[in-house]
């Protein structure tokens, strides 16, 4: 198309030589450029509302501030949706609503980055099986978002579990399983009422089994050397696309009056990548595959945000840090393939440990209700092997990381005077088992509170059903 | 996991001896029996048996002392439903013992026997040992017929002989599953598992099983020989259940053959009929944690299921996992956070399981005469952040490594040295 373009221009270069009065004619014609075609970024924009919250401030409570500091018989007070202030005692101030937390800890919510809420809801029945189009190996143009159903009661029981904000990933069947979307934890009609606002989108990839699998008898890949030709062929069209509107746009520029390059959804996807403005977070278990695509990474010069899984990160720590590439891992998982089979209990300390971003994540809505539970025994293995992490630097792994890893962290992740108020209230140190999620509260809302059973929320699905609003 | 020599050495003693007299002294002791939990106890063991828990802090002449004060002392962990010794890896990595697909033995499933394909070399008897469970109950976990054959207690002791008890129940699912695999439908699992049962009884002798006599059952003679001892209250009969619905039908199937042992399994929403199954005398072995609705037949699920069970007088069992079954204590910790009593939980990883399949010699208990297979904990087992430090199984401690321990040392190390990871070891 651009070529055809290019020859007319050509054709009106000579017409202008020979005959001069049609050259004024072209001239103007030239001048007049078509509307310039741009690419909308947003076109589901966030429609999130607070829940309304007052000022509160919550007294003589320890405080994990998510960023590697902890006070004992603190203080924390917030309003308007935003922590205002936090210390060991601060002014009460006037009206303010005012929670007694001796014996209880104050953290910042929790952030899973890896959760199928909404894709792959409950009931997990055929009908509600929306996390991976398996239809070929490269579907960057699928949105997760437009799978996500809101009425998944388990977005409900996460938030019993403490988690504020969430990202909701495709499944791990394709190279590139399509866009992730984050989500407050707030229940809603809508996705985009869940929307986390201005959160950049993420986009799975896939190393491994998975893909080898699904495609292995359906044209390929079928080894995980045909996985890395997908990736690189797929990288390389996103360049020669991205080079296309790169054109346009100087041309356009100029003056000029280009074809616009045709729109294909799979390409905006890797483009946005290549331009860093949307984040690859990648299923990969094994340290020799991981040390590959980072050389992938590299080769086409873009970043990747986290390895989902990492079930050997703990072998390649200092790759990790040197390539400034978080792991999102679950405490204990092993065993049920063979690229799980080196999982150990300590895998997420010894990233941390190597200077590396460690995140704890659940890929699963029984885990997601207590990541503070994996968290414990992450920490307690990791000082049980010699790696002493306090609590309050391994709840990096719960909140500040994760937030990073999603671009996030500018809002939400620690307690910090100005950011929003995602934070929750345990009954006890949340590095016990016996510890529970007493208030939730997020943008300042209070989202969940276990005295109060008016607050739990009930999915639609669940209405009038047996076991309605029951302790879950 | 490797605080086995601090023990020691607060005790003065050296580690290479393994004494056949062991006095574990001070701890916080559940004994499973009916000393009930023992603030601060002396366990004794001789040779490979438990002598005595009693109060007294003294340690008799000839026994070996091991400090535990300010630790816990609990029977070894029971694996109230597993597929150990039957899986390594469970997708894509070749055969899995654990799942059976058709066979010229069998047609309505019963006759197959995991006792044969029990691997004691298994990794994860070693991973699931350091962590305190010590012996299991292991089933097939996914079959094409309706029963899931017949399951085996093992030691996890890692012993040539870990069969405890081979033949040791039969499994049936009745819920979604199950009803899929069976006519895909309820209405044809019942009536097929009533004319498997039924057939079983009919049976008396040997010789209406003999090859040369004419047999038309819906099961084959192997799978007949299989049900007897279900029928005869021998072994236990595991019924997979959820819905109320289905669990009644398990309470009126116990009322037919009132002989049958029954054990209801999974159970998410046991606790709408906990009154009645209390009154049936079923016990219910669970994963507590379940609170989601995974299908039609799981509405009710509730992480305050263990809570209301033990409330109703169920006798409930934990742990329904197999390379994660270490995790049966946080399982059971979250069953106390939604309000079963502490005492409940342990006793639901212990000395329930153990009566549920009659474990031999006294396993899951520390009492006079019971095999030793013991935990010290660094503290409360259900606390996610407390660990198994000594585990004695038969008498014996056992090595704290594994696998993973070993993989774990390897690239701590080589984050230290550099050293190419294979020459380290």
């Amino acid at each position: 198309m651009a070529t055809t373009l290019r020859q007319l221009s050509v054709t009106a270069a000579c017409c202008c030589a020979l005959l001069l009065s049609a050259c004024a004619e072209e001239k103007a014609e030239q001048a007049e450029q078509a509307p310039k075609v741009t690419i909308d970024k947003n076109p589901f924009p966030s429609k999130y509302q607070p829940l309304p919250g007052e000022p509160t401030v919550i007294t003589g409570v320890t405080i994990l501030d998510g960023i590697g500091n902890k006070i004992e018989n603190g203080m924390v007070y917030f309003s308007e949706g935003k922590i205002a202030a936090i210390g060991e005692t601060l002014d009460i101030p006037a009206g303010a609503t005012v929670i007694d937390g001796t014996g209880k800890w104050v953290t910042p919510g929790i952030i899973d980055v890896h959760s199928h809420l909404g894709v792959y809801p409950n009931p997990s029945t055929h009908s509600h099986s929306d996390g991976n189009e398996a239809v070929k190996p490269v579907t960057a143009n699928v949105w997760a978002e437009h799978s996500v159903w809101p009425q998944d009661p388990g977005f409900g029981r996460a938030l019993a579990g403490g988690v504020t904000a969430l990202q909701i990933l495709p499944g791990s069947a394709n190279l590139f399983g399509g866009r992730s979307v984050v989500l407050k934890n707030v229940p809603h009609r809508t996705m985009q009422e869940m929307k986390f606002p201005e959160a950049p989108y993420g986009l799975k990839m896939a190393c491994g089994e998975n893909p080898k699998r699904v495609y292995g008898k359906k044209g390929g890949p079928s080894t995980r050397m045909g996985n890395v030709a997908g990736y690189r062929q797929a990288w390389a069209d996103a360049e020669n696309y991205r080079r296309a509107w790169e054109r346009y746009e100087a041309e356009y520029e100029a003056g000029k009056n280009p074809k616009p390059p045709k729109r294909d959804l799979n390409l905006d996807t890797l483009m946005g990548v290549l331009n860093d403005e949307i984040r690859v977070h990648m299923h990969c278990y094994r340290a020799d595959e991981m040390a590959v695509m980072m050389d992938v990474m590299k080769e086409f010069g873009y970043q990747i945000y986290s390895f989902q899984h990492g079930v050997e990160a703990y072998k390649i720590g200092d790759l990790l840090a040197e390539n400034n590439v978080c792991s999102a891992m679950w405490a204990d998982w092993w065993g049920f393939k063979m690229e799980a089979y080196d999982g150990i209990r300590e895998n997420i300390p010894m990233v941390h440990q190597a200077g590396a971003c460690a995140i704890v994540h659940s890929d699963s809505d029984l885990g997601i209700q207590r990541l503070n539970q994996e968290a414990a025994k992450a920490w307690s293995d990791g000082r049980r092997a010699g790696l002493e992490i306090s609590q309050q630097d391994a709840w990096t792994w719960l909140s500040a990381n994760p937030a990073k890893s999603l671009g996030i962290f500018d809002k939400t992740g620690s307690l910090e005077v100005g950011k929003n108020a995602d934070l929750v209230l345990w009954s006890a140190n949340p590095f016990s088992t016996y510890a529970r999620a007493d208030k939730v509260y997020i943008d300042g809302g209070l989202a969940f509170d276990l005295a109060e059973p008016s607050t739990w929320p009930v999915a639609d699905f669940e209405l009038g059903q047996v076991g309605e609003g029951d302790i879950k | 996991m490797k605080s086995l020599i601090t023990i020691c050495l607060l005790a003065g003693l050296s580690c290479s001896v393994a004494a056949e007299k062991l006095a574990i002294v001070g701890g916080k002791v559940f004994t499973g029996s009916e000393q009930g939990t023992l603030d601060s106890a002396t366990v004794l063991i001789d040779n490979n048996k438990i002598v005595t828990v009693t109060t007294s802090t003294e340690v008799p002449e000839g026994y070996t002392a091991i400090d535990a004060t300010g630790k816990y002392v609990t029977p070894g962990l029971i694996g109230a439903y597993t597929q150990l010794g039957l899986v390594e890896v469970s997708s894509s990595a070749g055969t899995v013992d654990a799942s059976v697909t058709e066979s010229l033995v069998s047609s309505t499933g019963a006759a197959f026997d995991v006792s044969y394909a029990i691997n004691p070399d298994s990794t994860l008897m070693a991973i699931s040992r350091v962590e305190g469970v010590t012996s299991a109950v292991t089933g097939i976990s996914r079959s094409a017929t309706l029963f899931k054959g017949q399951g085996a207690l093992i030691t996890l002791s890692g012993a040539s002989d870990s069969v405890l008890k081979a033949r040791a129940f039969v499994a049936v699912d009745v819920g979604n599953y199950g009803a899929e695999a069976n006519g895909g439908s309820r209405a044809a699992v019942w009536v097929t598992l009533n004319e498997a049962i039924s057939e079983a009884v009919q049976v008396t002798t040997a010789a209406q099983l003999s090859p040369s006599s004419d047999w038309h059952g819906i099961n084959s003679r192997a799978d007949v020989k299989a049900l007897k001892p279900v029928v005869n209250g021998t072994i236990p009969l595991l019924i997979f259940a959820d819905r109320a619905a289905d669990i009644r039908q398990v309470i009126s199937f116990k009322k037919r053959y009132p002989k049958i042992k029954v054990v209801l399994v999974k159970g998410m929403e046991a606790w709408r009929v906990a009154d009645e199954l209390a009154k049936a005398d079923i016990p219910v072995i669970i994963d507590p944690e379940f609170n989601l609705p995974g299908g039609f037949d799981q509405l009710g699920a509730t992480l305050a299921n263990a809570k209301r069970l033990e409330e109703a007088g169920v006798m409930v069992a934990i742990g329904m996992e197999t390379h994660n079954i270490r995790l049966a204590t946080q399982h059971a910790g979250n069953a106390v956070a939604f309000g079963m009593s502490w005492d409940a939980a342990m006793a639901a990883l212990t000395v329930n399981p153990a009566q549920i399949f009659a474990m031999p010699d006294g396993l899951g208990t520390l009492k006079k005469g019971a095999q030793a297979d013991v935990v010290i904990w660094s503290g409360d087992p259900l606390e996610v952040s407390e660990a198994a430090e000594m585990v004695i199984i038969n008498g014996k401690q056992v090595e704290m490594t594994s696998r993973q321990i070993k993989l774990q040392q390897r690239y701590q190390q080589r984050a230290q040295s550099e050293q190419a990871s294979q020459y380290i070891r």
